[in-house]
């Protein structure tokens, strides 16, 4: 006989999925803030700063690009109060999943960087900027819409990853998914409610991320013959 | 007093000895055409002349900063010397006017009203003034590169460096940005370029330079230059020129 599908069960903790829902976004909105911060750092760091600072970014770089972000977050829960340092279950995913994201985008950051042809650069310190002028006002630009795409896809990794800080019972949406599955005994129907919650968020995150693309890039699309037209006969006007 | 005093530099890429003892005495207002055959070192002393590249011994002198080996204050003597490309180096992702203005915004930190009157200003002197709102490849090779020397233009320097800037043009394109350039050293511009066009030397600069074997061959007034080269060497290069 075919399993008859009851989501009434699950529907009755809604609340807690929403919490959960909530807590995800809240957990993986901190952990890509302060990941993209790390990345940031690190990539100018690495191409930029002194050799010392560059070997230091590439073994933070190697150690948590080449370990399970499951291990990472363990040896930080559990690892921390060895050494005095007592967290939350949240703090420390949001720690871990932050750490691990700055790995990553260091080296997605870095490739944009260096993608940038030294003739740009030049060009900005023949003028007398600074090497971090240059980088801020020549190089981020034209370096993050090279790599956009894949930036904005390891966010998206990144917010679906933090669900492995269920692992440590932190409050994120599959580890609501578990306690309600373990109350109700309806797995299947449990986890679908998560999985269309998941895609519910990714999509709203990948709407978001492509209103900032479309800031941070306006009015860089290869001009039509016809919109050149009318910037010229409009800044003619200005004139 | 010389605007740009470049004295005894030396330049090796590895052991390759690029730039063999150059000495060059520019005066205010003074337009120095440099030629040579391809590997010269005629970029390369350019780019030394504005700490684009490190020299191993000698020093370059501008408006009271000086750069030696062991490098020296790099951003003060660039805000004073400007520097075109033979690949306009226009940044992509800002407006004519932006690309203009943000030299002066961020490194004299000049405000925004200000930076745009100027940019406005040079501009106009480059025949651009209506383009502001434009961005690099909405312009062609020709106005990319004359808003390259606005941009430079814009930071007000005391000496201004071309580097083969007509080289990746179309030919009909070079004409509006010589004219650009002639312009520039009718005004009283300190002037070095580095260029194919041997006419163009002949006619706008003061004096021309030859560069062979990253040495100052032979130099003096340009007319001289051409039409009474002392050296082999030099008949050598312009001979196949002047047909
Ligand atoms: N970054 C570099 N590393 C190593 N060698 C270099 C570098 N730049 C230039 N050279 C070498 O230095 C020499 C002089 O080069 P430079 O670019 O100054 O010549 P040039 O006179 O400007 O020639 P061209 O007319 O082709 O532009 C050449 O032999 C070149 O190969
Ligand atoms: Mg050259």
């Amino acid at each position: 006989m075919a399993y008859q599908m009851n989501f009434a069960p699950v529907m009755a903790l809604a609340p807690q999925l929403a919490e959960g829902a909530l807590n995800t976004l809240i957990l993986s909105g901190q952990a890509i803030v302060a990941g993209l911060a790390i990345g940031v750092v690190g990539a100018v760091g690495r191409t930029e700063g002194p050799r010392w600072l560059g070997r230091a970014v590439g073994v933070y770089v190697e150690l948590f690009r080449n370990t399970p972000l499951l291990v990472q977050l363990f040896l930080i829960f559990f690892g921390l109060p060895y050494i005095g340092v007592r967290l939350s279950a949240n703090a420390a995913a949001i720690i871990a999943i932050a750490l691990n994201l700055g790995a990553y985008s260091t080296e997605i950051l870095r490739a944009g960087l260096q993608a940038i042809p030294r003739t740009q650069i030049e060009a900005g310190l023949a003028l007398g900027m600074s090497r971090l002028q240059v980088v801020r006002y020549v190089v981020i630009v034209p370096a993050l819409r090279i790599i956009y795409p894949a930036l904005t896809g390891q966010l998206t990794l990144t917010l679906l990853g933090s669900s492995i800080a269920s692992a440590i019972s932190a409050t994120e949406l599959t580890a609501a998914g578990a306690r309600i599955e373990s109350t109700t005994f309806r797995s299947l129907e449990t986890f679908l409610c998560i999985a269309v919650i998941y895609i519910a968020m990714t999509f709203t995150f990948r709407f978001i991320y492509w209103l900032i693309g479309l800031w941070l890039f306006r009015r860089k699309a290869p001009p039509k013959p016809s919109l050149i037209a009318d910037v010229t006969e409009v800044s003619r006007a200005g004139a | 007093m010389s605007a740009l005093h470049i004295n005894e530099i030396k330049k090796y890429f590895g052991s390759l000895l690029v730039l063999d003892g150059v000495s060059l005495d520019i005066a205010q207002s003074e337009v120095v055409a440099v030629i040579g055959r391809s590997g010269s070192g005629k970029s390369t002393m350019l780019r030394c002349i504005n700490g684009l590249e490190k020299i191993q011994s000698g020093s370059i002198e501008v408006a009271g900063h000086r750069i030696g080996p062991q490098g020296g204050d790099l951003r003060s003597l660039r805000k004073e010397v400007g520097m075109v490309f033979q690949s306009y180096n226009l940044f992509p992702h800002l407006t004519v006017l932006e690309n203009v203005t943000l030299a002066p915004k961020v490194v004299k930190g000049v405000d925004r009203e200000e930076a745009e009157e100027i940019a406005h200003e040079v501009l106009r002197r480059v025949g651009l003034a209506e383009k502001s709102g434009a961005y690099a490849d909405e312009l062609s090779g020709g106005q990319q590169q004359r808003v390259a020397i606005a941009r430079s233009l814009a930071m007000q320097p005391k000496v201004m460096l071309f580097d083969e800037v007509t080289s990746a043009l179309d030919p009909e394109l070079t004409g509006e940005v010589l004219k650009t350039m002639e312009e520039l050293a009718d005004a009283g511009m300190t002037m070095v370029l580095v260029t194919h066009e041997m006419g163009f030397a002949r006619q706008v600069a003061d004096r021309t330079v030859f560069m062979h074997k990253g040495k100052i061959w032979e130099q003096g007034a340009s007319e001289d230059v051409f039409a009474n080269p002392q050296t082999p060497e030099l008949r050598n290069f312009i001979a196949p020129n002047l047909k």
